[in-house]
């Protein structure tokens, strides 16, 4: 429990002096990325279903919150809420239909559902198509704080964020949670005793579609914009690569999968199209070498150094 | 509480320390910055790319040694990949981290439209030169927004008119199916209508798109005289291309709307012979065109296109106006960009309407047989000028509300 609770410092530590030491919006983006691998985590760290879909959810809650806001002239609080409602919908809609299959033909499912939104996105005329959604106005939180200012804007995401990964938290280290691993280990056993693997199954997908949602729909209310790269397949593979090289089935682990993918992606933009073969090779010397990712490697280090947390 | 505090002080003392920020009619910082922003590695990149870079430093180059200012100009540059997200992200940043003072270039429609937004919220100005969407002067349009080198408006103008003219009176689309392509293919049938044509239908592709088959052969089924092209950069090259593979061009007749001499240069004249398209800009035009693109071309080993060649025009006339208002805010650049006329190699008394259009010649030309084409890079014949008034969309259809005022 200790190491826990020291994580949680070092997080809200990192998250409040960060926009003094690097660009606020990009920390902004991280946070975003860092919440949407958390929720994705749960399903695949904690329930073993890897999902290939998920850009769908963070996608489709960000056009959401983008026209609720634009058109409809809600304020961030609705558009946020509309958004992850949205992806909660999805999520059900999604987790009914795939849930019905494990292994390979789950992930294939929830890639072809996700397709099929992809290109709704495309062509509906309230997506912008190819341009996206754009000038989205970011708005004032409860009437009463202006978010066009980025550090209001950065402290409400980091709330934002610490929200949703307390939620997770609490779903991981709940009997809800030890289910879930159970299913993880092996589902037959989890059947005989009793429980209604399916109905856990699509609990936790639907939670980690809203959290998803909820991560898609703060990011357009930060660039102020919804575009295609988020509800396209590409964005599902992105969010398998952060889990897997943060750690995935570790709680942490996702949020520093996510800042190192960013980051590189930021720091990394004159590279040009080097990036995605950067990230490549990354990803398997992350396969071959530590399978447990940084923190779940970082974990066994400190379990076998001695130190007791 | 405690962070917003500390933020306040820090953004305070910072404002205290710099006293560049208290007034507004200098030159922040004592430079002017300019972030070309453009597409390095995808579909675009001939027709702007790494060219567009070079002709955008030319510019700062040639205006530093001619007109001495008093201020220094930086120049840095990114590769949107054509993608709206990372374009407005990447000018966002420029502006809050670099104090990025104009972004140049920005092929793509849908990248222009994102970072036009974003630099008119932080008051910066935009020069678009790669997009060619008339939404960027109309319903779109904003204060701080330079559209240069073309838009479908002008395209068709030339060329649509000089097809129908020659017979071609029904036509079938195949169009890039994002903003761009659906513009150019909505203004180019209303040209093709007006001058008497007739239009059998459009089919759509994904942008960018590689494989032209089946589009192609709906066009061909539709029976249509000519296939408008309503596309660019690589997918005109690939769709003319997989037409001659499939035996549809010598019977049905394409008409790139928008073709580019690194397409014409791409492709070869034997595969585009006698089409007919419209342009901004072309090297070989008289001695002032012919001396810069000698220069550019012994950078680059390429003959610019009228996007690289709108680029130098665009940065060289923005950095003027900045030293005549002796300051980089952008309502005062604008105001002075505005009030001056064009008169450089690219454009003869170009104007900046309110509405961000700069209205200059458009040029109708037709490709060289191979056997006309003397020396490497003689490819067209200038067959028409169309004036500025004519080629750019009238005052009294414009939809921008700038224009109203």
């Amino acid at each position: 429990m200790k190491g826990k609770h020291i994580g949680w410092i070092v997080l809200i530590v990192l998250g409040l002096v960060a926009p003094f030491l690097v660009y606020p919006v990009l920390v902004m983006k991280i946070l975003c990325f860092a919440l949407f691998a958390c929720a994705f985590n749960l399903l695949l760290g904690y329930t073993g279903l890897l999902s290939f879909g998920h850009a769908a959810f963070l996608g489709w809650a960000g056009y959401t919150c983008g026209y609720a806001m634009k058109e409809l002239g809600l304020s961030p609080e609705l558009g946020l809420l509309a958004g992850t409602a949205t992806a909660a919908v999805l999520g059900f809609v999604f987790g009914s239909l795939a849930i019905r299959r494990s292994g390979i033909y789950f992930a294939m499912v929830t890639l072809a559902l996700a397709q099929l939104v992809y290109f709704l996105a495309l062509q509906f005329p309230f997506t912008g198509g190819e341009d996206g959604l754009q000038g989205v106005p970011r708005g004032r939180l409860f009437g009463l704080v202006d978010l066009a200012d980025t550090m209001n804007m950065y402290y409400f995401v980091l709330a934002v964020f610490l929200g949703g990964f307390w939620v997770i938290d609490r779903a991981i280290h709940s009997p809800f949670g030890q289910v879930l691993k159970a299913i993880r280990e092996n589902e037959p056993r989890a059947i005989s005793l009793g429980y209604d693997v399916d109905r856990y199954k699509l609990l936790a997908f639907v939670l980690s579609a809203a959290l998803s949602g909820l991560a898609g729909a703060t990011k357009t209310l930060v660039f102020q914009l919804a575009s295609l790269t988020d509800v396209h397949w590409h964005m599902s593979g992105e969010i398998v690569l952060m889990t897997l090289l943060g750690g995935m089935g570790t709680v942490f682990g996702p949020i520093v999968g996510a800042t190192v993918v960013v980051g590189l992606q930021n720091y990394g933009a004159e590279l040009g199209q080097w990036v995605s073969v950067l990230t490549g090779v990354i990803f398997v010397i992350c396969v071959l070498a530590f399978r447990r990712g940084i923190v779940g490697e970082l974990a066994v280090l400190i379990r076998r150094s001695g130190i007791r947390m | 509480m405690k962070p917003r505090i500390l933020a306040s002080a820090i953004a305070a003392a910072a404002l205290a320390a710099h006293p560049m920020l208290a007034q507004s009619a200098t030159i922040s910082d004592g430079v002017v910055k300019l972030g070309v922003l453009t597409d390095m590695s995808g579909t675009y990149s001939d027709l702007a790319g790494p060219g567009a870079v070079e002709a955008t430093r030319m510019a700062i180059e040639d205006f530093i040694a001619n007109e001495k200012p008093d201020f220094k100009v930086e120049m840095v540059s990114a590769d949107h990949q054509n993608k709206a997200d990372i374009s407005a992200n990447k000018a966002r940043e420029w502006i809050d981290t670099a104090q990025v003072d104009a972004i140049v270039d920005l092929v793509t429609t849908s990248t222009a439209l994102a970072v036009m937004k974003v630099a008119n919220e932080k008051n910066r100005i935009s020069l678009v030169t790669g997009a060619g969407s008339t939404p960027i002067t109309n319903e779109q349009c904003n204060d701080t927004t330079v559209h240069w080198a073309y838009d479908t408006y002008s395209l068709p103008v030339g060329t649509a008119k000089a097809v129908v003219q020659q017979g071609g009176k029904t036509w079938y689309f195949i169009t890039a199916d994002y903003a761009f392509g659906h513009s150019l293919e909505k203004n180019t049938a209303d040209v093709v209508k007006k001058s008497g044509g007739k239009v059998l239908g459009s089919v759509r592709h994904p942008f960018p798109g590689s494989d032209f088959s089946s589009f192609l052969l709906s066009a061909q089924a539709s029976g249509a005289q000519v296939i408008g092209l309503a596309n660019a950069g690589n997918d005109t090259i690939n769709s003319i291309k997989q037409a001659r593979e499939f035996g549809i061009t010598p019977k049905q007749s394409l008409a790139g709307l928008l073709m580019f001499i690194s397409d014409v240069h791409s492709l070869g004249l034997d595969a585009t012979a006698g089409m007919y398209l419209t342009t901004g800009f072309y090297w070989d035009r008289n001695d002032e065109t012919r001396a810069w693109s000698k220069r550019y071309f012994d950078k680059m080993k390429r003959m610019p296109t009228m996007v690289q060649a709108g680029d130098y025009s665009a940065v060289y006339h923005y950095l003027k106006a900045v030293k005549s208002a002796g300051t980089d805010e952008a309502k005062a650049v604008m105001a002075k960009m505005r009030a001056t006329p064009v008169n450089d190699f690219f454009a003869k008394n170009g104007q900046v309407r309110a509405d961000g259009r700069m209205v200059h010649d458009m040029y109708l030309a037709q490709v060289k047989k191979p056997s006309e084409s003397k020396y490497p890079w003689d490819y067209y014949h200038i067959r028409q000028v169309i004036p500025g008034a004519e080629a750019y969309i009238p005052a009294a259809e414009s939809t921008c509300p700038l224009m109203k005022k």
